[in-house]
């Protein structure tokens, strides 16, 4: 890998290890103290590397400048020193010999530690998964206001309160006890999943970036699903989801970067590798008795993996959108239950079923009664798309509306 | 809205043995019908199935076995719903299965302490 290319490729693998580890080491108030001494010793490497050349071992290189500069920071502050070593419990004589642990296991440690704060739910998501972004995923402020669309000064603001808030809510960074995980990795998982959807249905036009975006979700999970206290089903059903909805991350979008519908999708550009993947931690998810809504969404997604209509697909397909309902409302769910009713039992069936579900305010809403009414009243079908096509923000919707109203015209 | 229980009712003696693909298809159509309510977000509590099997204790300690064949119709389960009148209750309960089955619905508003 050429200089240019390392030390962004670095940031984003070694920013976060080493700000976890440090973060852990301080505690939730200094976690700002964290993120200096880590950009500065990234700072150093850009400058330095630059003009003598690559380190033998970058990552070892880093490690050991960021400990150094740690350890300079706490000889110069030395209240500030006294005050984490209480914290930590320091139990050796002389508070400047601290030791920073850059060890493969305390930055895994360190980084789920952090992963259960970043989680925690005194946030609202949209903070979390800002957090998450940047002290879990090593993500700039710059491209974090890229994935919501807005400005760095937006996001620099939501990150400092977000901050704020776990300093006045007093969350420790701490492996967490085995009750606080069962109170506690369904808020980490949720945001996770929110984290995985932000790339996966974003409006956003940067592919590498959403791709990303579902790529740090996966790793996050993974991470769960490495430790034997954080291997619950739930997870596992997760990341088994994350892996089906991404097999299809390549045949989503045509060379002009324009939504190619599930129908029209060429099925070799599906990533066989990912499905197998997702089968893998799917069956790993049936362990116990456990039914989390990841699992009926990671049912789904199982089934989509097979293109072919059969009774039995749609049938599984509508019996899962049944029970997640039962589980969790939403509209998206209560939309694609239709969807799935209507190749189950039929258009009649799933029109008289739409038109219970109420959701007049909701484009797609209008473009699911659209697609029903498609060949049983043309009529209708248009007015619900022109409905849909007033309602919905998004470019990429839009085009593909209007291209049905066009071809119901021609009829 | 309000919450209404709806309670289902069936002659038990009366019921069809059924074999496992009808069993089946039974639970299907109870699906069907239960989530449809959730799609509409008016679904408060699935319920439950109650056994066939039970006790009734009367005054005086007397207590007497299930099932209650001397009454023609026996709960078999319950679920509560989400509407704003009772006519509405009544609708979401029109598709239920249990009325294919000779049985019926009671729709009762609860009434909260």
């Amino acid at each position: 890998m050429k200089q240019a290319e390392l030390i962004p490729h670095l940031f984003r693998t070694e920013y976060r290890k080493i700000v976890s580890v440090l973060c852990k080491l301080f505690g939730i108030d200094h976690i700002e103290i964290a993120e200096d001494l880590v950009s500065d010793t990234f700072l150093l490497a850009s400058e330095l590397w630059g003009l003598k050349g690559l380190p033998e071992n970058p990552t070892a290189w880093l490690y050991t400048v960021a400990k150094n500069k740690t350890k300079d920071y706490l000889r110069r502050n030395s209240l500030f020193a006294q005050n984490i070593s209480k914290e930590i419990k320091y139990t050796t004589t002389t508070s400047e010999e601290i030791e920073i642990d850059l060890s493969v296991r305390n930055i895994n440690d360190s980084q789920l530690a952090m992963m259960f704060v970043v989680c925690h739910p005194c946030n609202a998501a949209e903070a979390q998964i800002g957090l998450a972004l940047n002290l879990l995923c090593g993500f700039g402020i710059g491209e974090i206001a890229n994935a919501f669309l807005t400005n760095k000064t937006a996001i620099y603001k939501r990150l400092q309160r977000a901050k704020e808030k776990l300093r006045t809510e007093k969350i420790a960074i701490t492996q967490p006890t085995a009750s606080e995980i069962n109170e506690r990795l369904p808020a980490v998982l949720t945001t996770l999943y929110l984290l995985y959807n932000e790339g996966y249905y974003s409006p956003n036009q940067d592919i590498t970036l959403r791709k990303d975006l579902c790529l740090e979700a996966m790793r996050l999970t993974y991470m769960l699903v490495e430790n034997e206290h954080l291997n619950t089903p739930a997870a596992n059903a997760l990341l088994s989801l994350m892996c089906f909805q991404s097999s299809r991350f390549d045949s989503r979008l045509n060379p002009q970067g324009e939504i190619v519908l599930y129908q029209d999708q060429d099925t070799d550009l599906w990533n066989q590798e990912l499905i197998e993947k997702g089968e893998y931690f799917l069956n790993q998810a049936s362990e116990g008795n456990t039914l989390s809504k990841y699992h009926l969404e990671a049912g789904i997604a199982y089934w989509h993996t097979t293109k072919a209509d059969t009774d039995k697909k749609w049938e599984c397909i509508l019996h899962l959108y049944n029970h997640l309902l039962l589980i969790e409302y939403s509209p998206i769910a209560a939309l694609n239950r239709t969807y799935a009713l209507a190749k189950a039992r039929g258009k009649q069936e799933a029109i008289k079923e739409a038109e219970k579900i109420n959701l007049s305010g909701n484009h797609l809403y209008h473009s699911l009664l659209g697609e029903l009414y498609m060949s049983i009243d043309n009529t209708k079908a248009i007015t619900h798309f022109h409905n849909a096509l007033a309602l919905t923000k998004s470019a990429a919707d839009k085009l593909i509306i209007s291209n049905k109203i066009l071809k119901l015209m021609e009829h | 809205m309000k919450d209404f229980l709806l309670i289902f009712r069936t002659d038990i003696a009366a019921m069809p043995k059924r074999s496992p693909e009808e069993m089946q298809a039974n639970t299907k159509r109870w699906m069907d019908w239960i989530g449809g309510i959730a799609a509409q977000n008016k679904l408060t509590d699935r319920g439950n199935r109650l056994n066939l099997t039970g006790k009734v204790l009367n005054p005086n300690n007397v207590i007497t076995d299930g099932p209650y064949t001397e009454i023609k119709e026996s709960i078999v389960g319950y679920s509560i719903v989400k509407a704003n009148t009772e006519e509405e209750a009544t609708e979401l309960a029109k598709e239920c299965p249990i009325l294919g089955a000779g049985g019926n619905v009671e729709i009762r508003e609860i009434s909260v302490m």
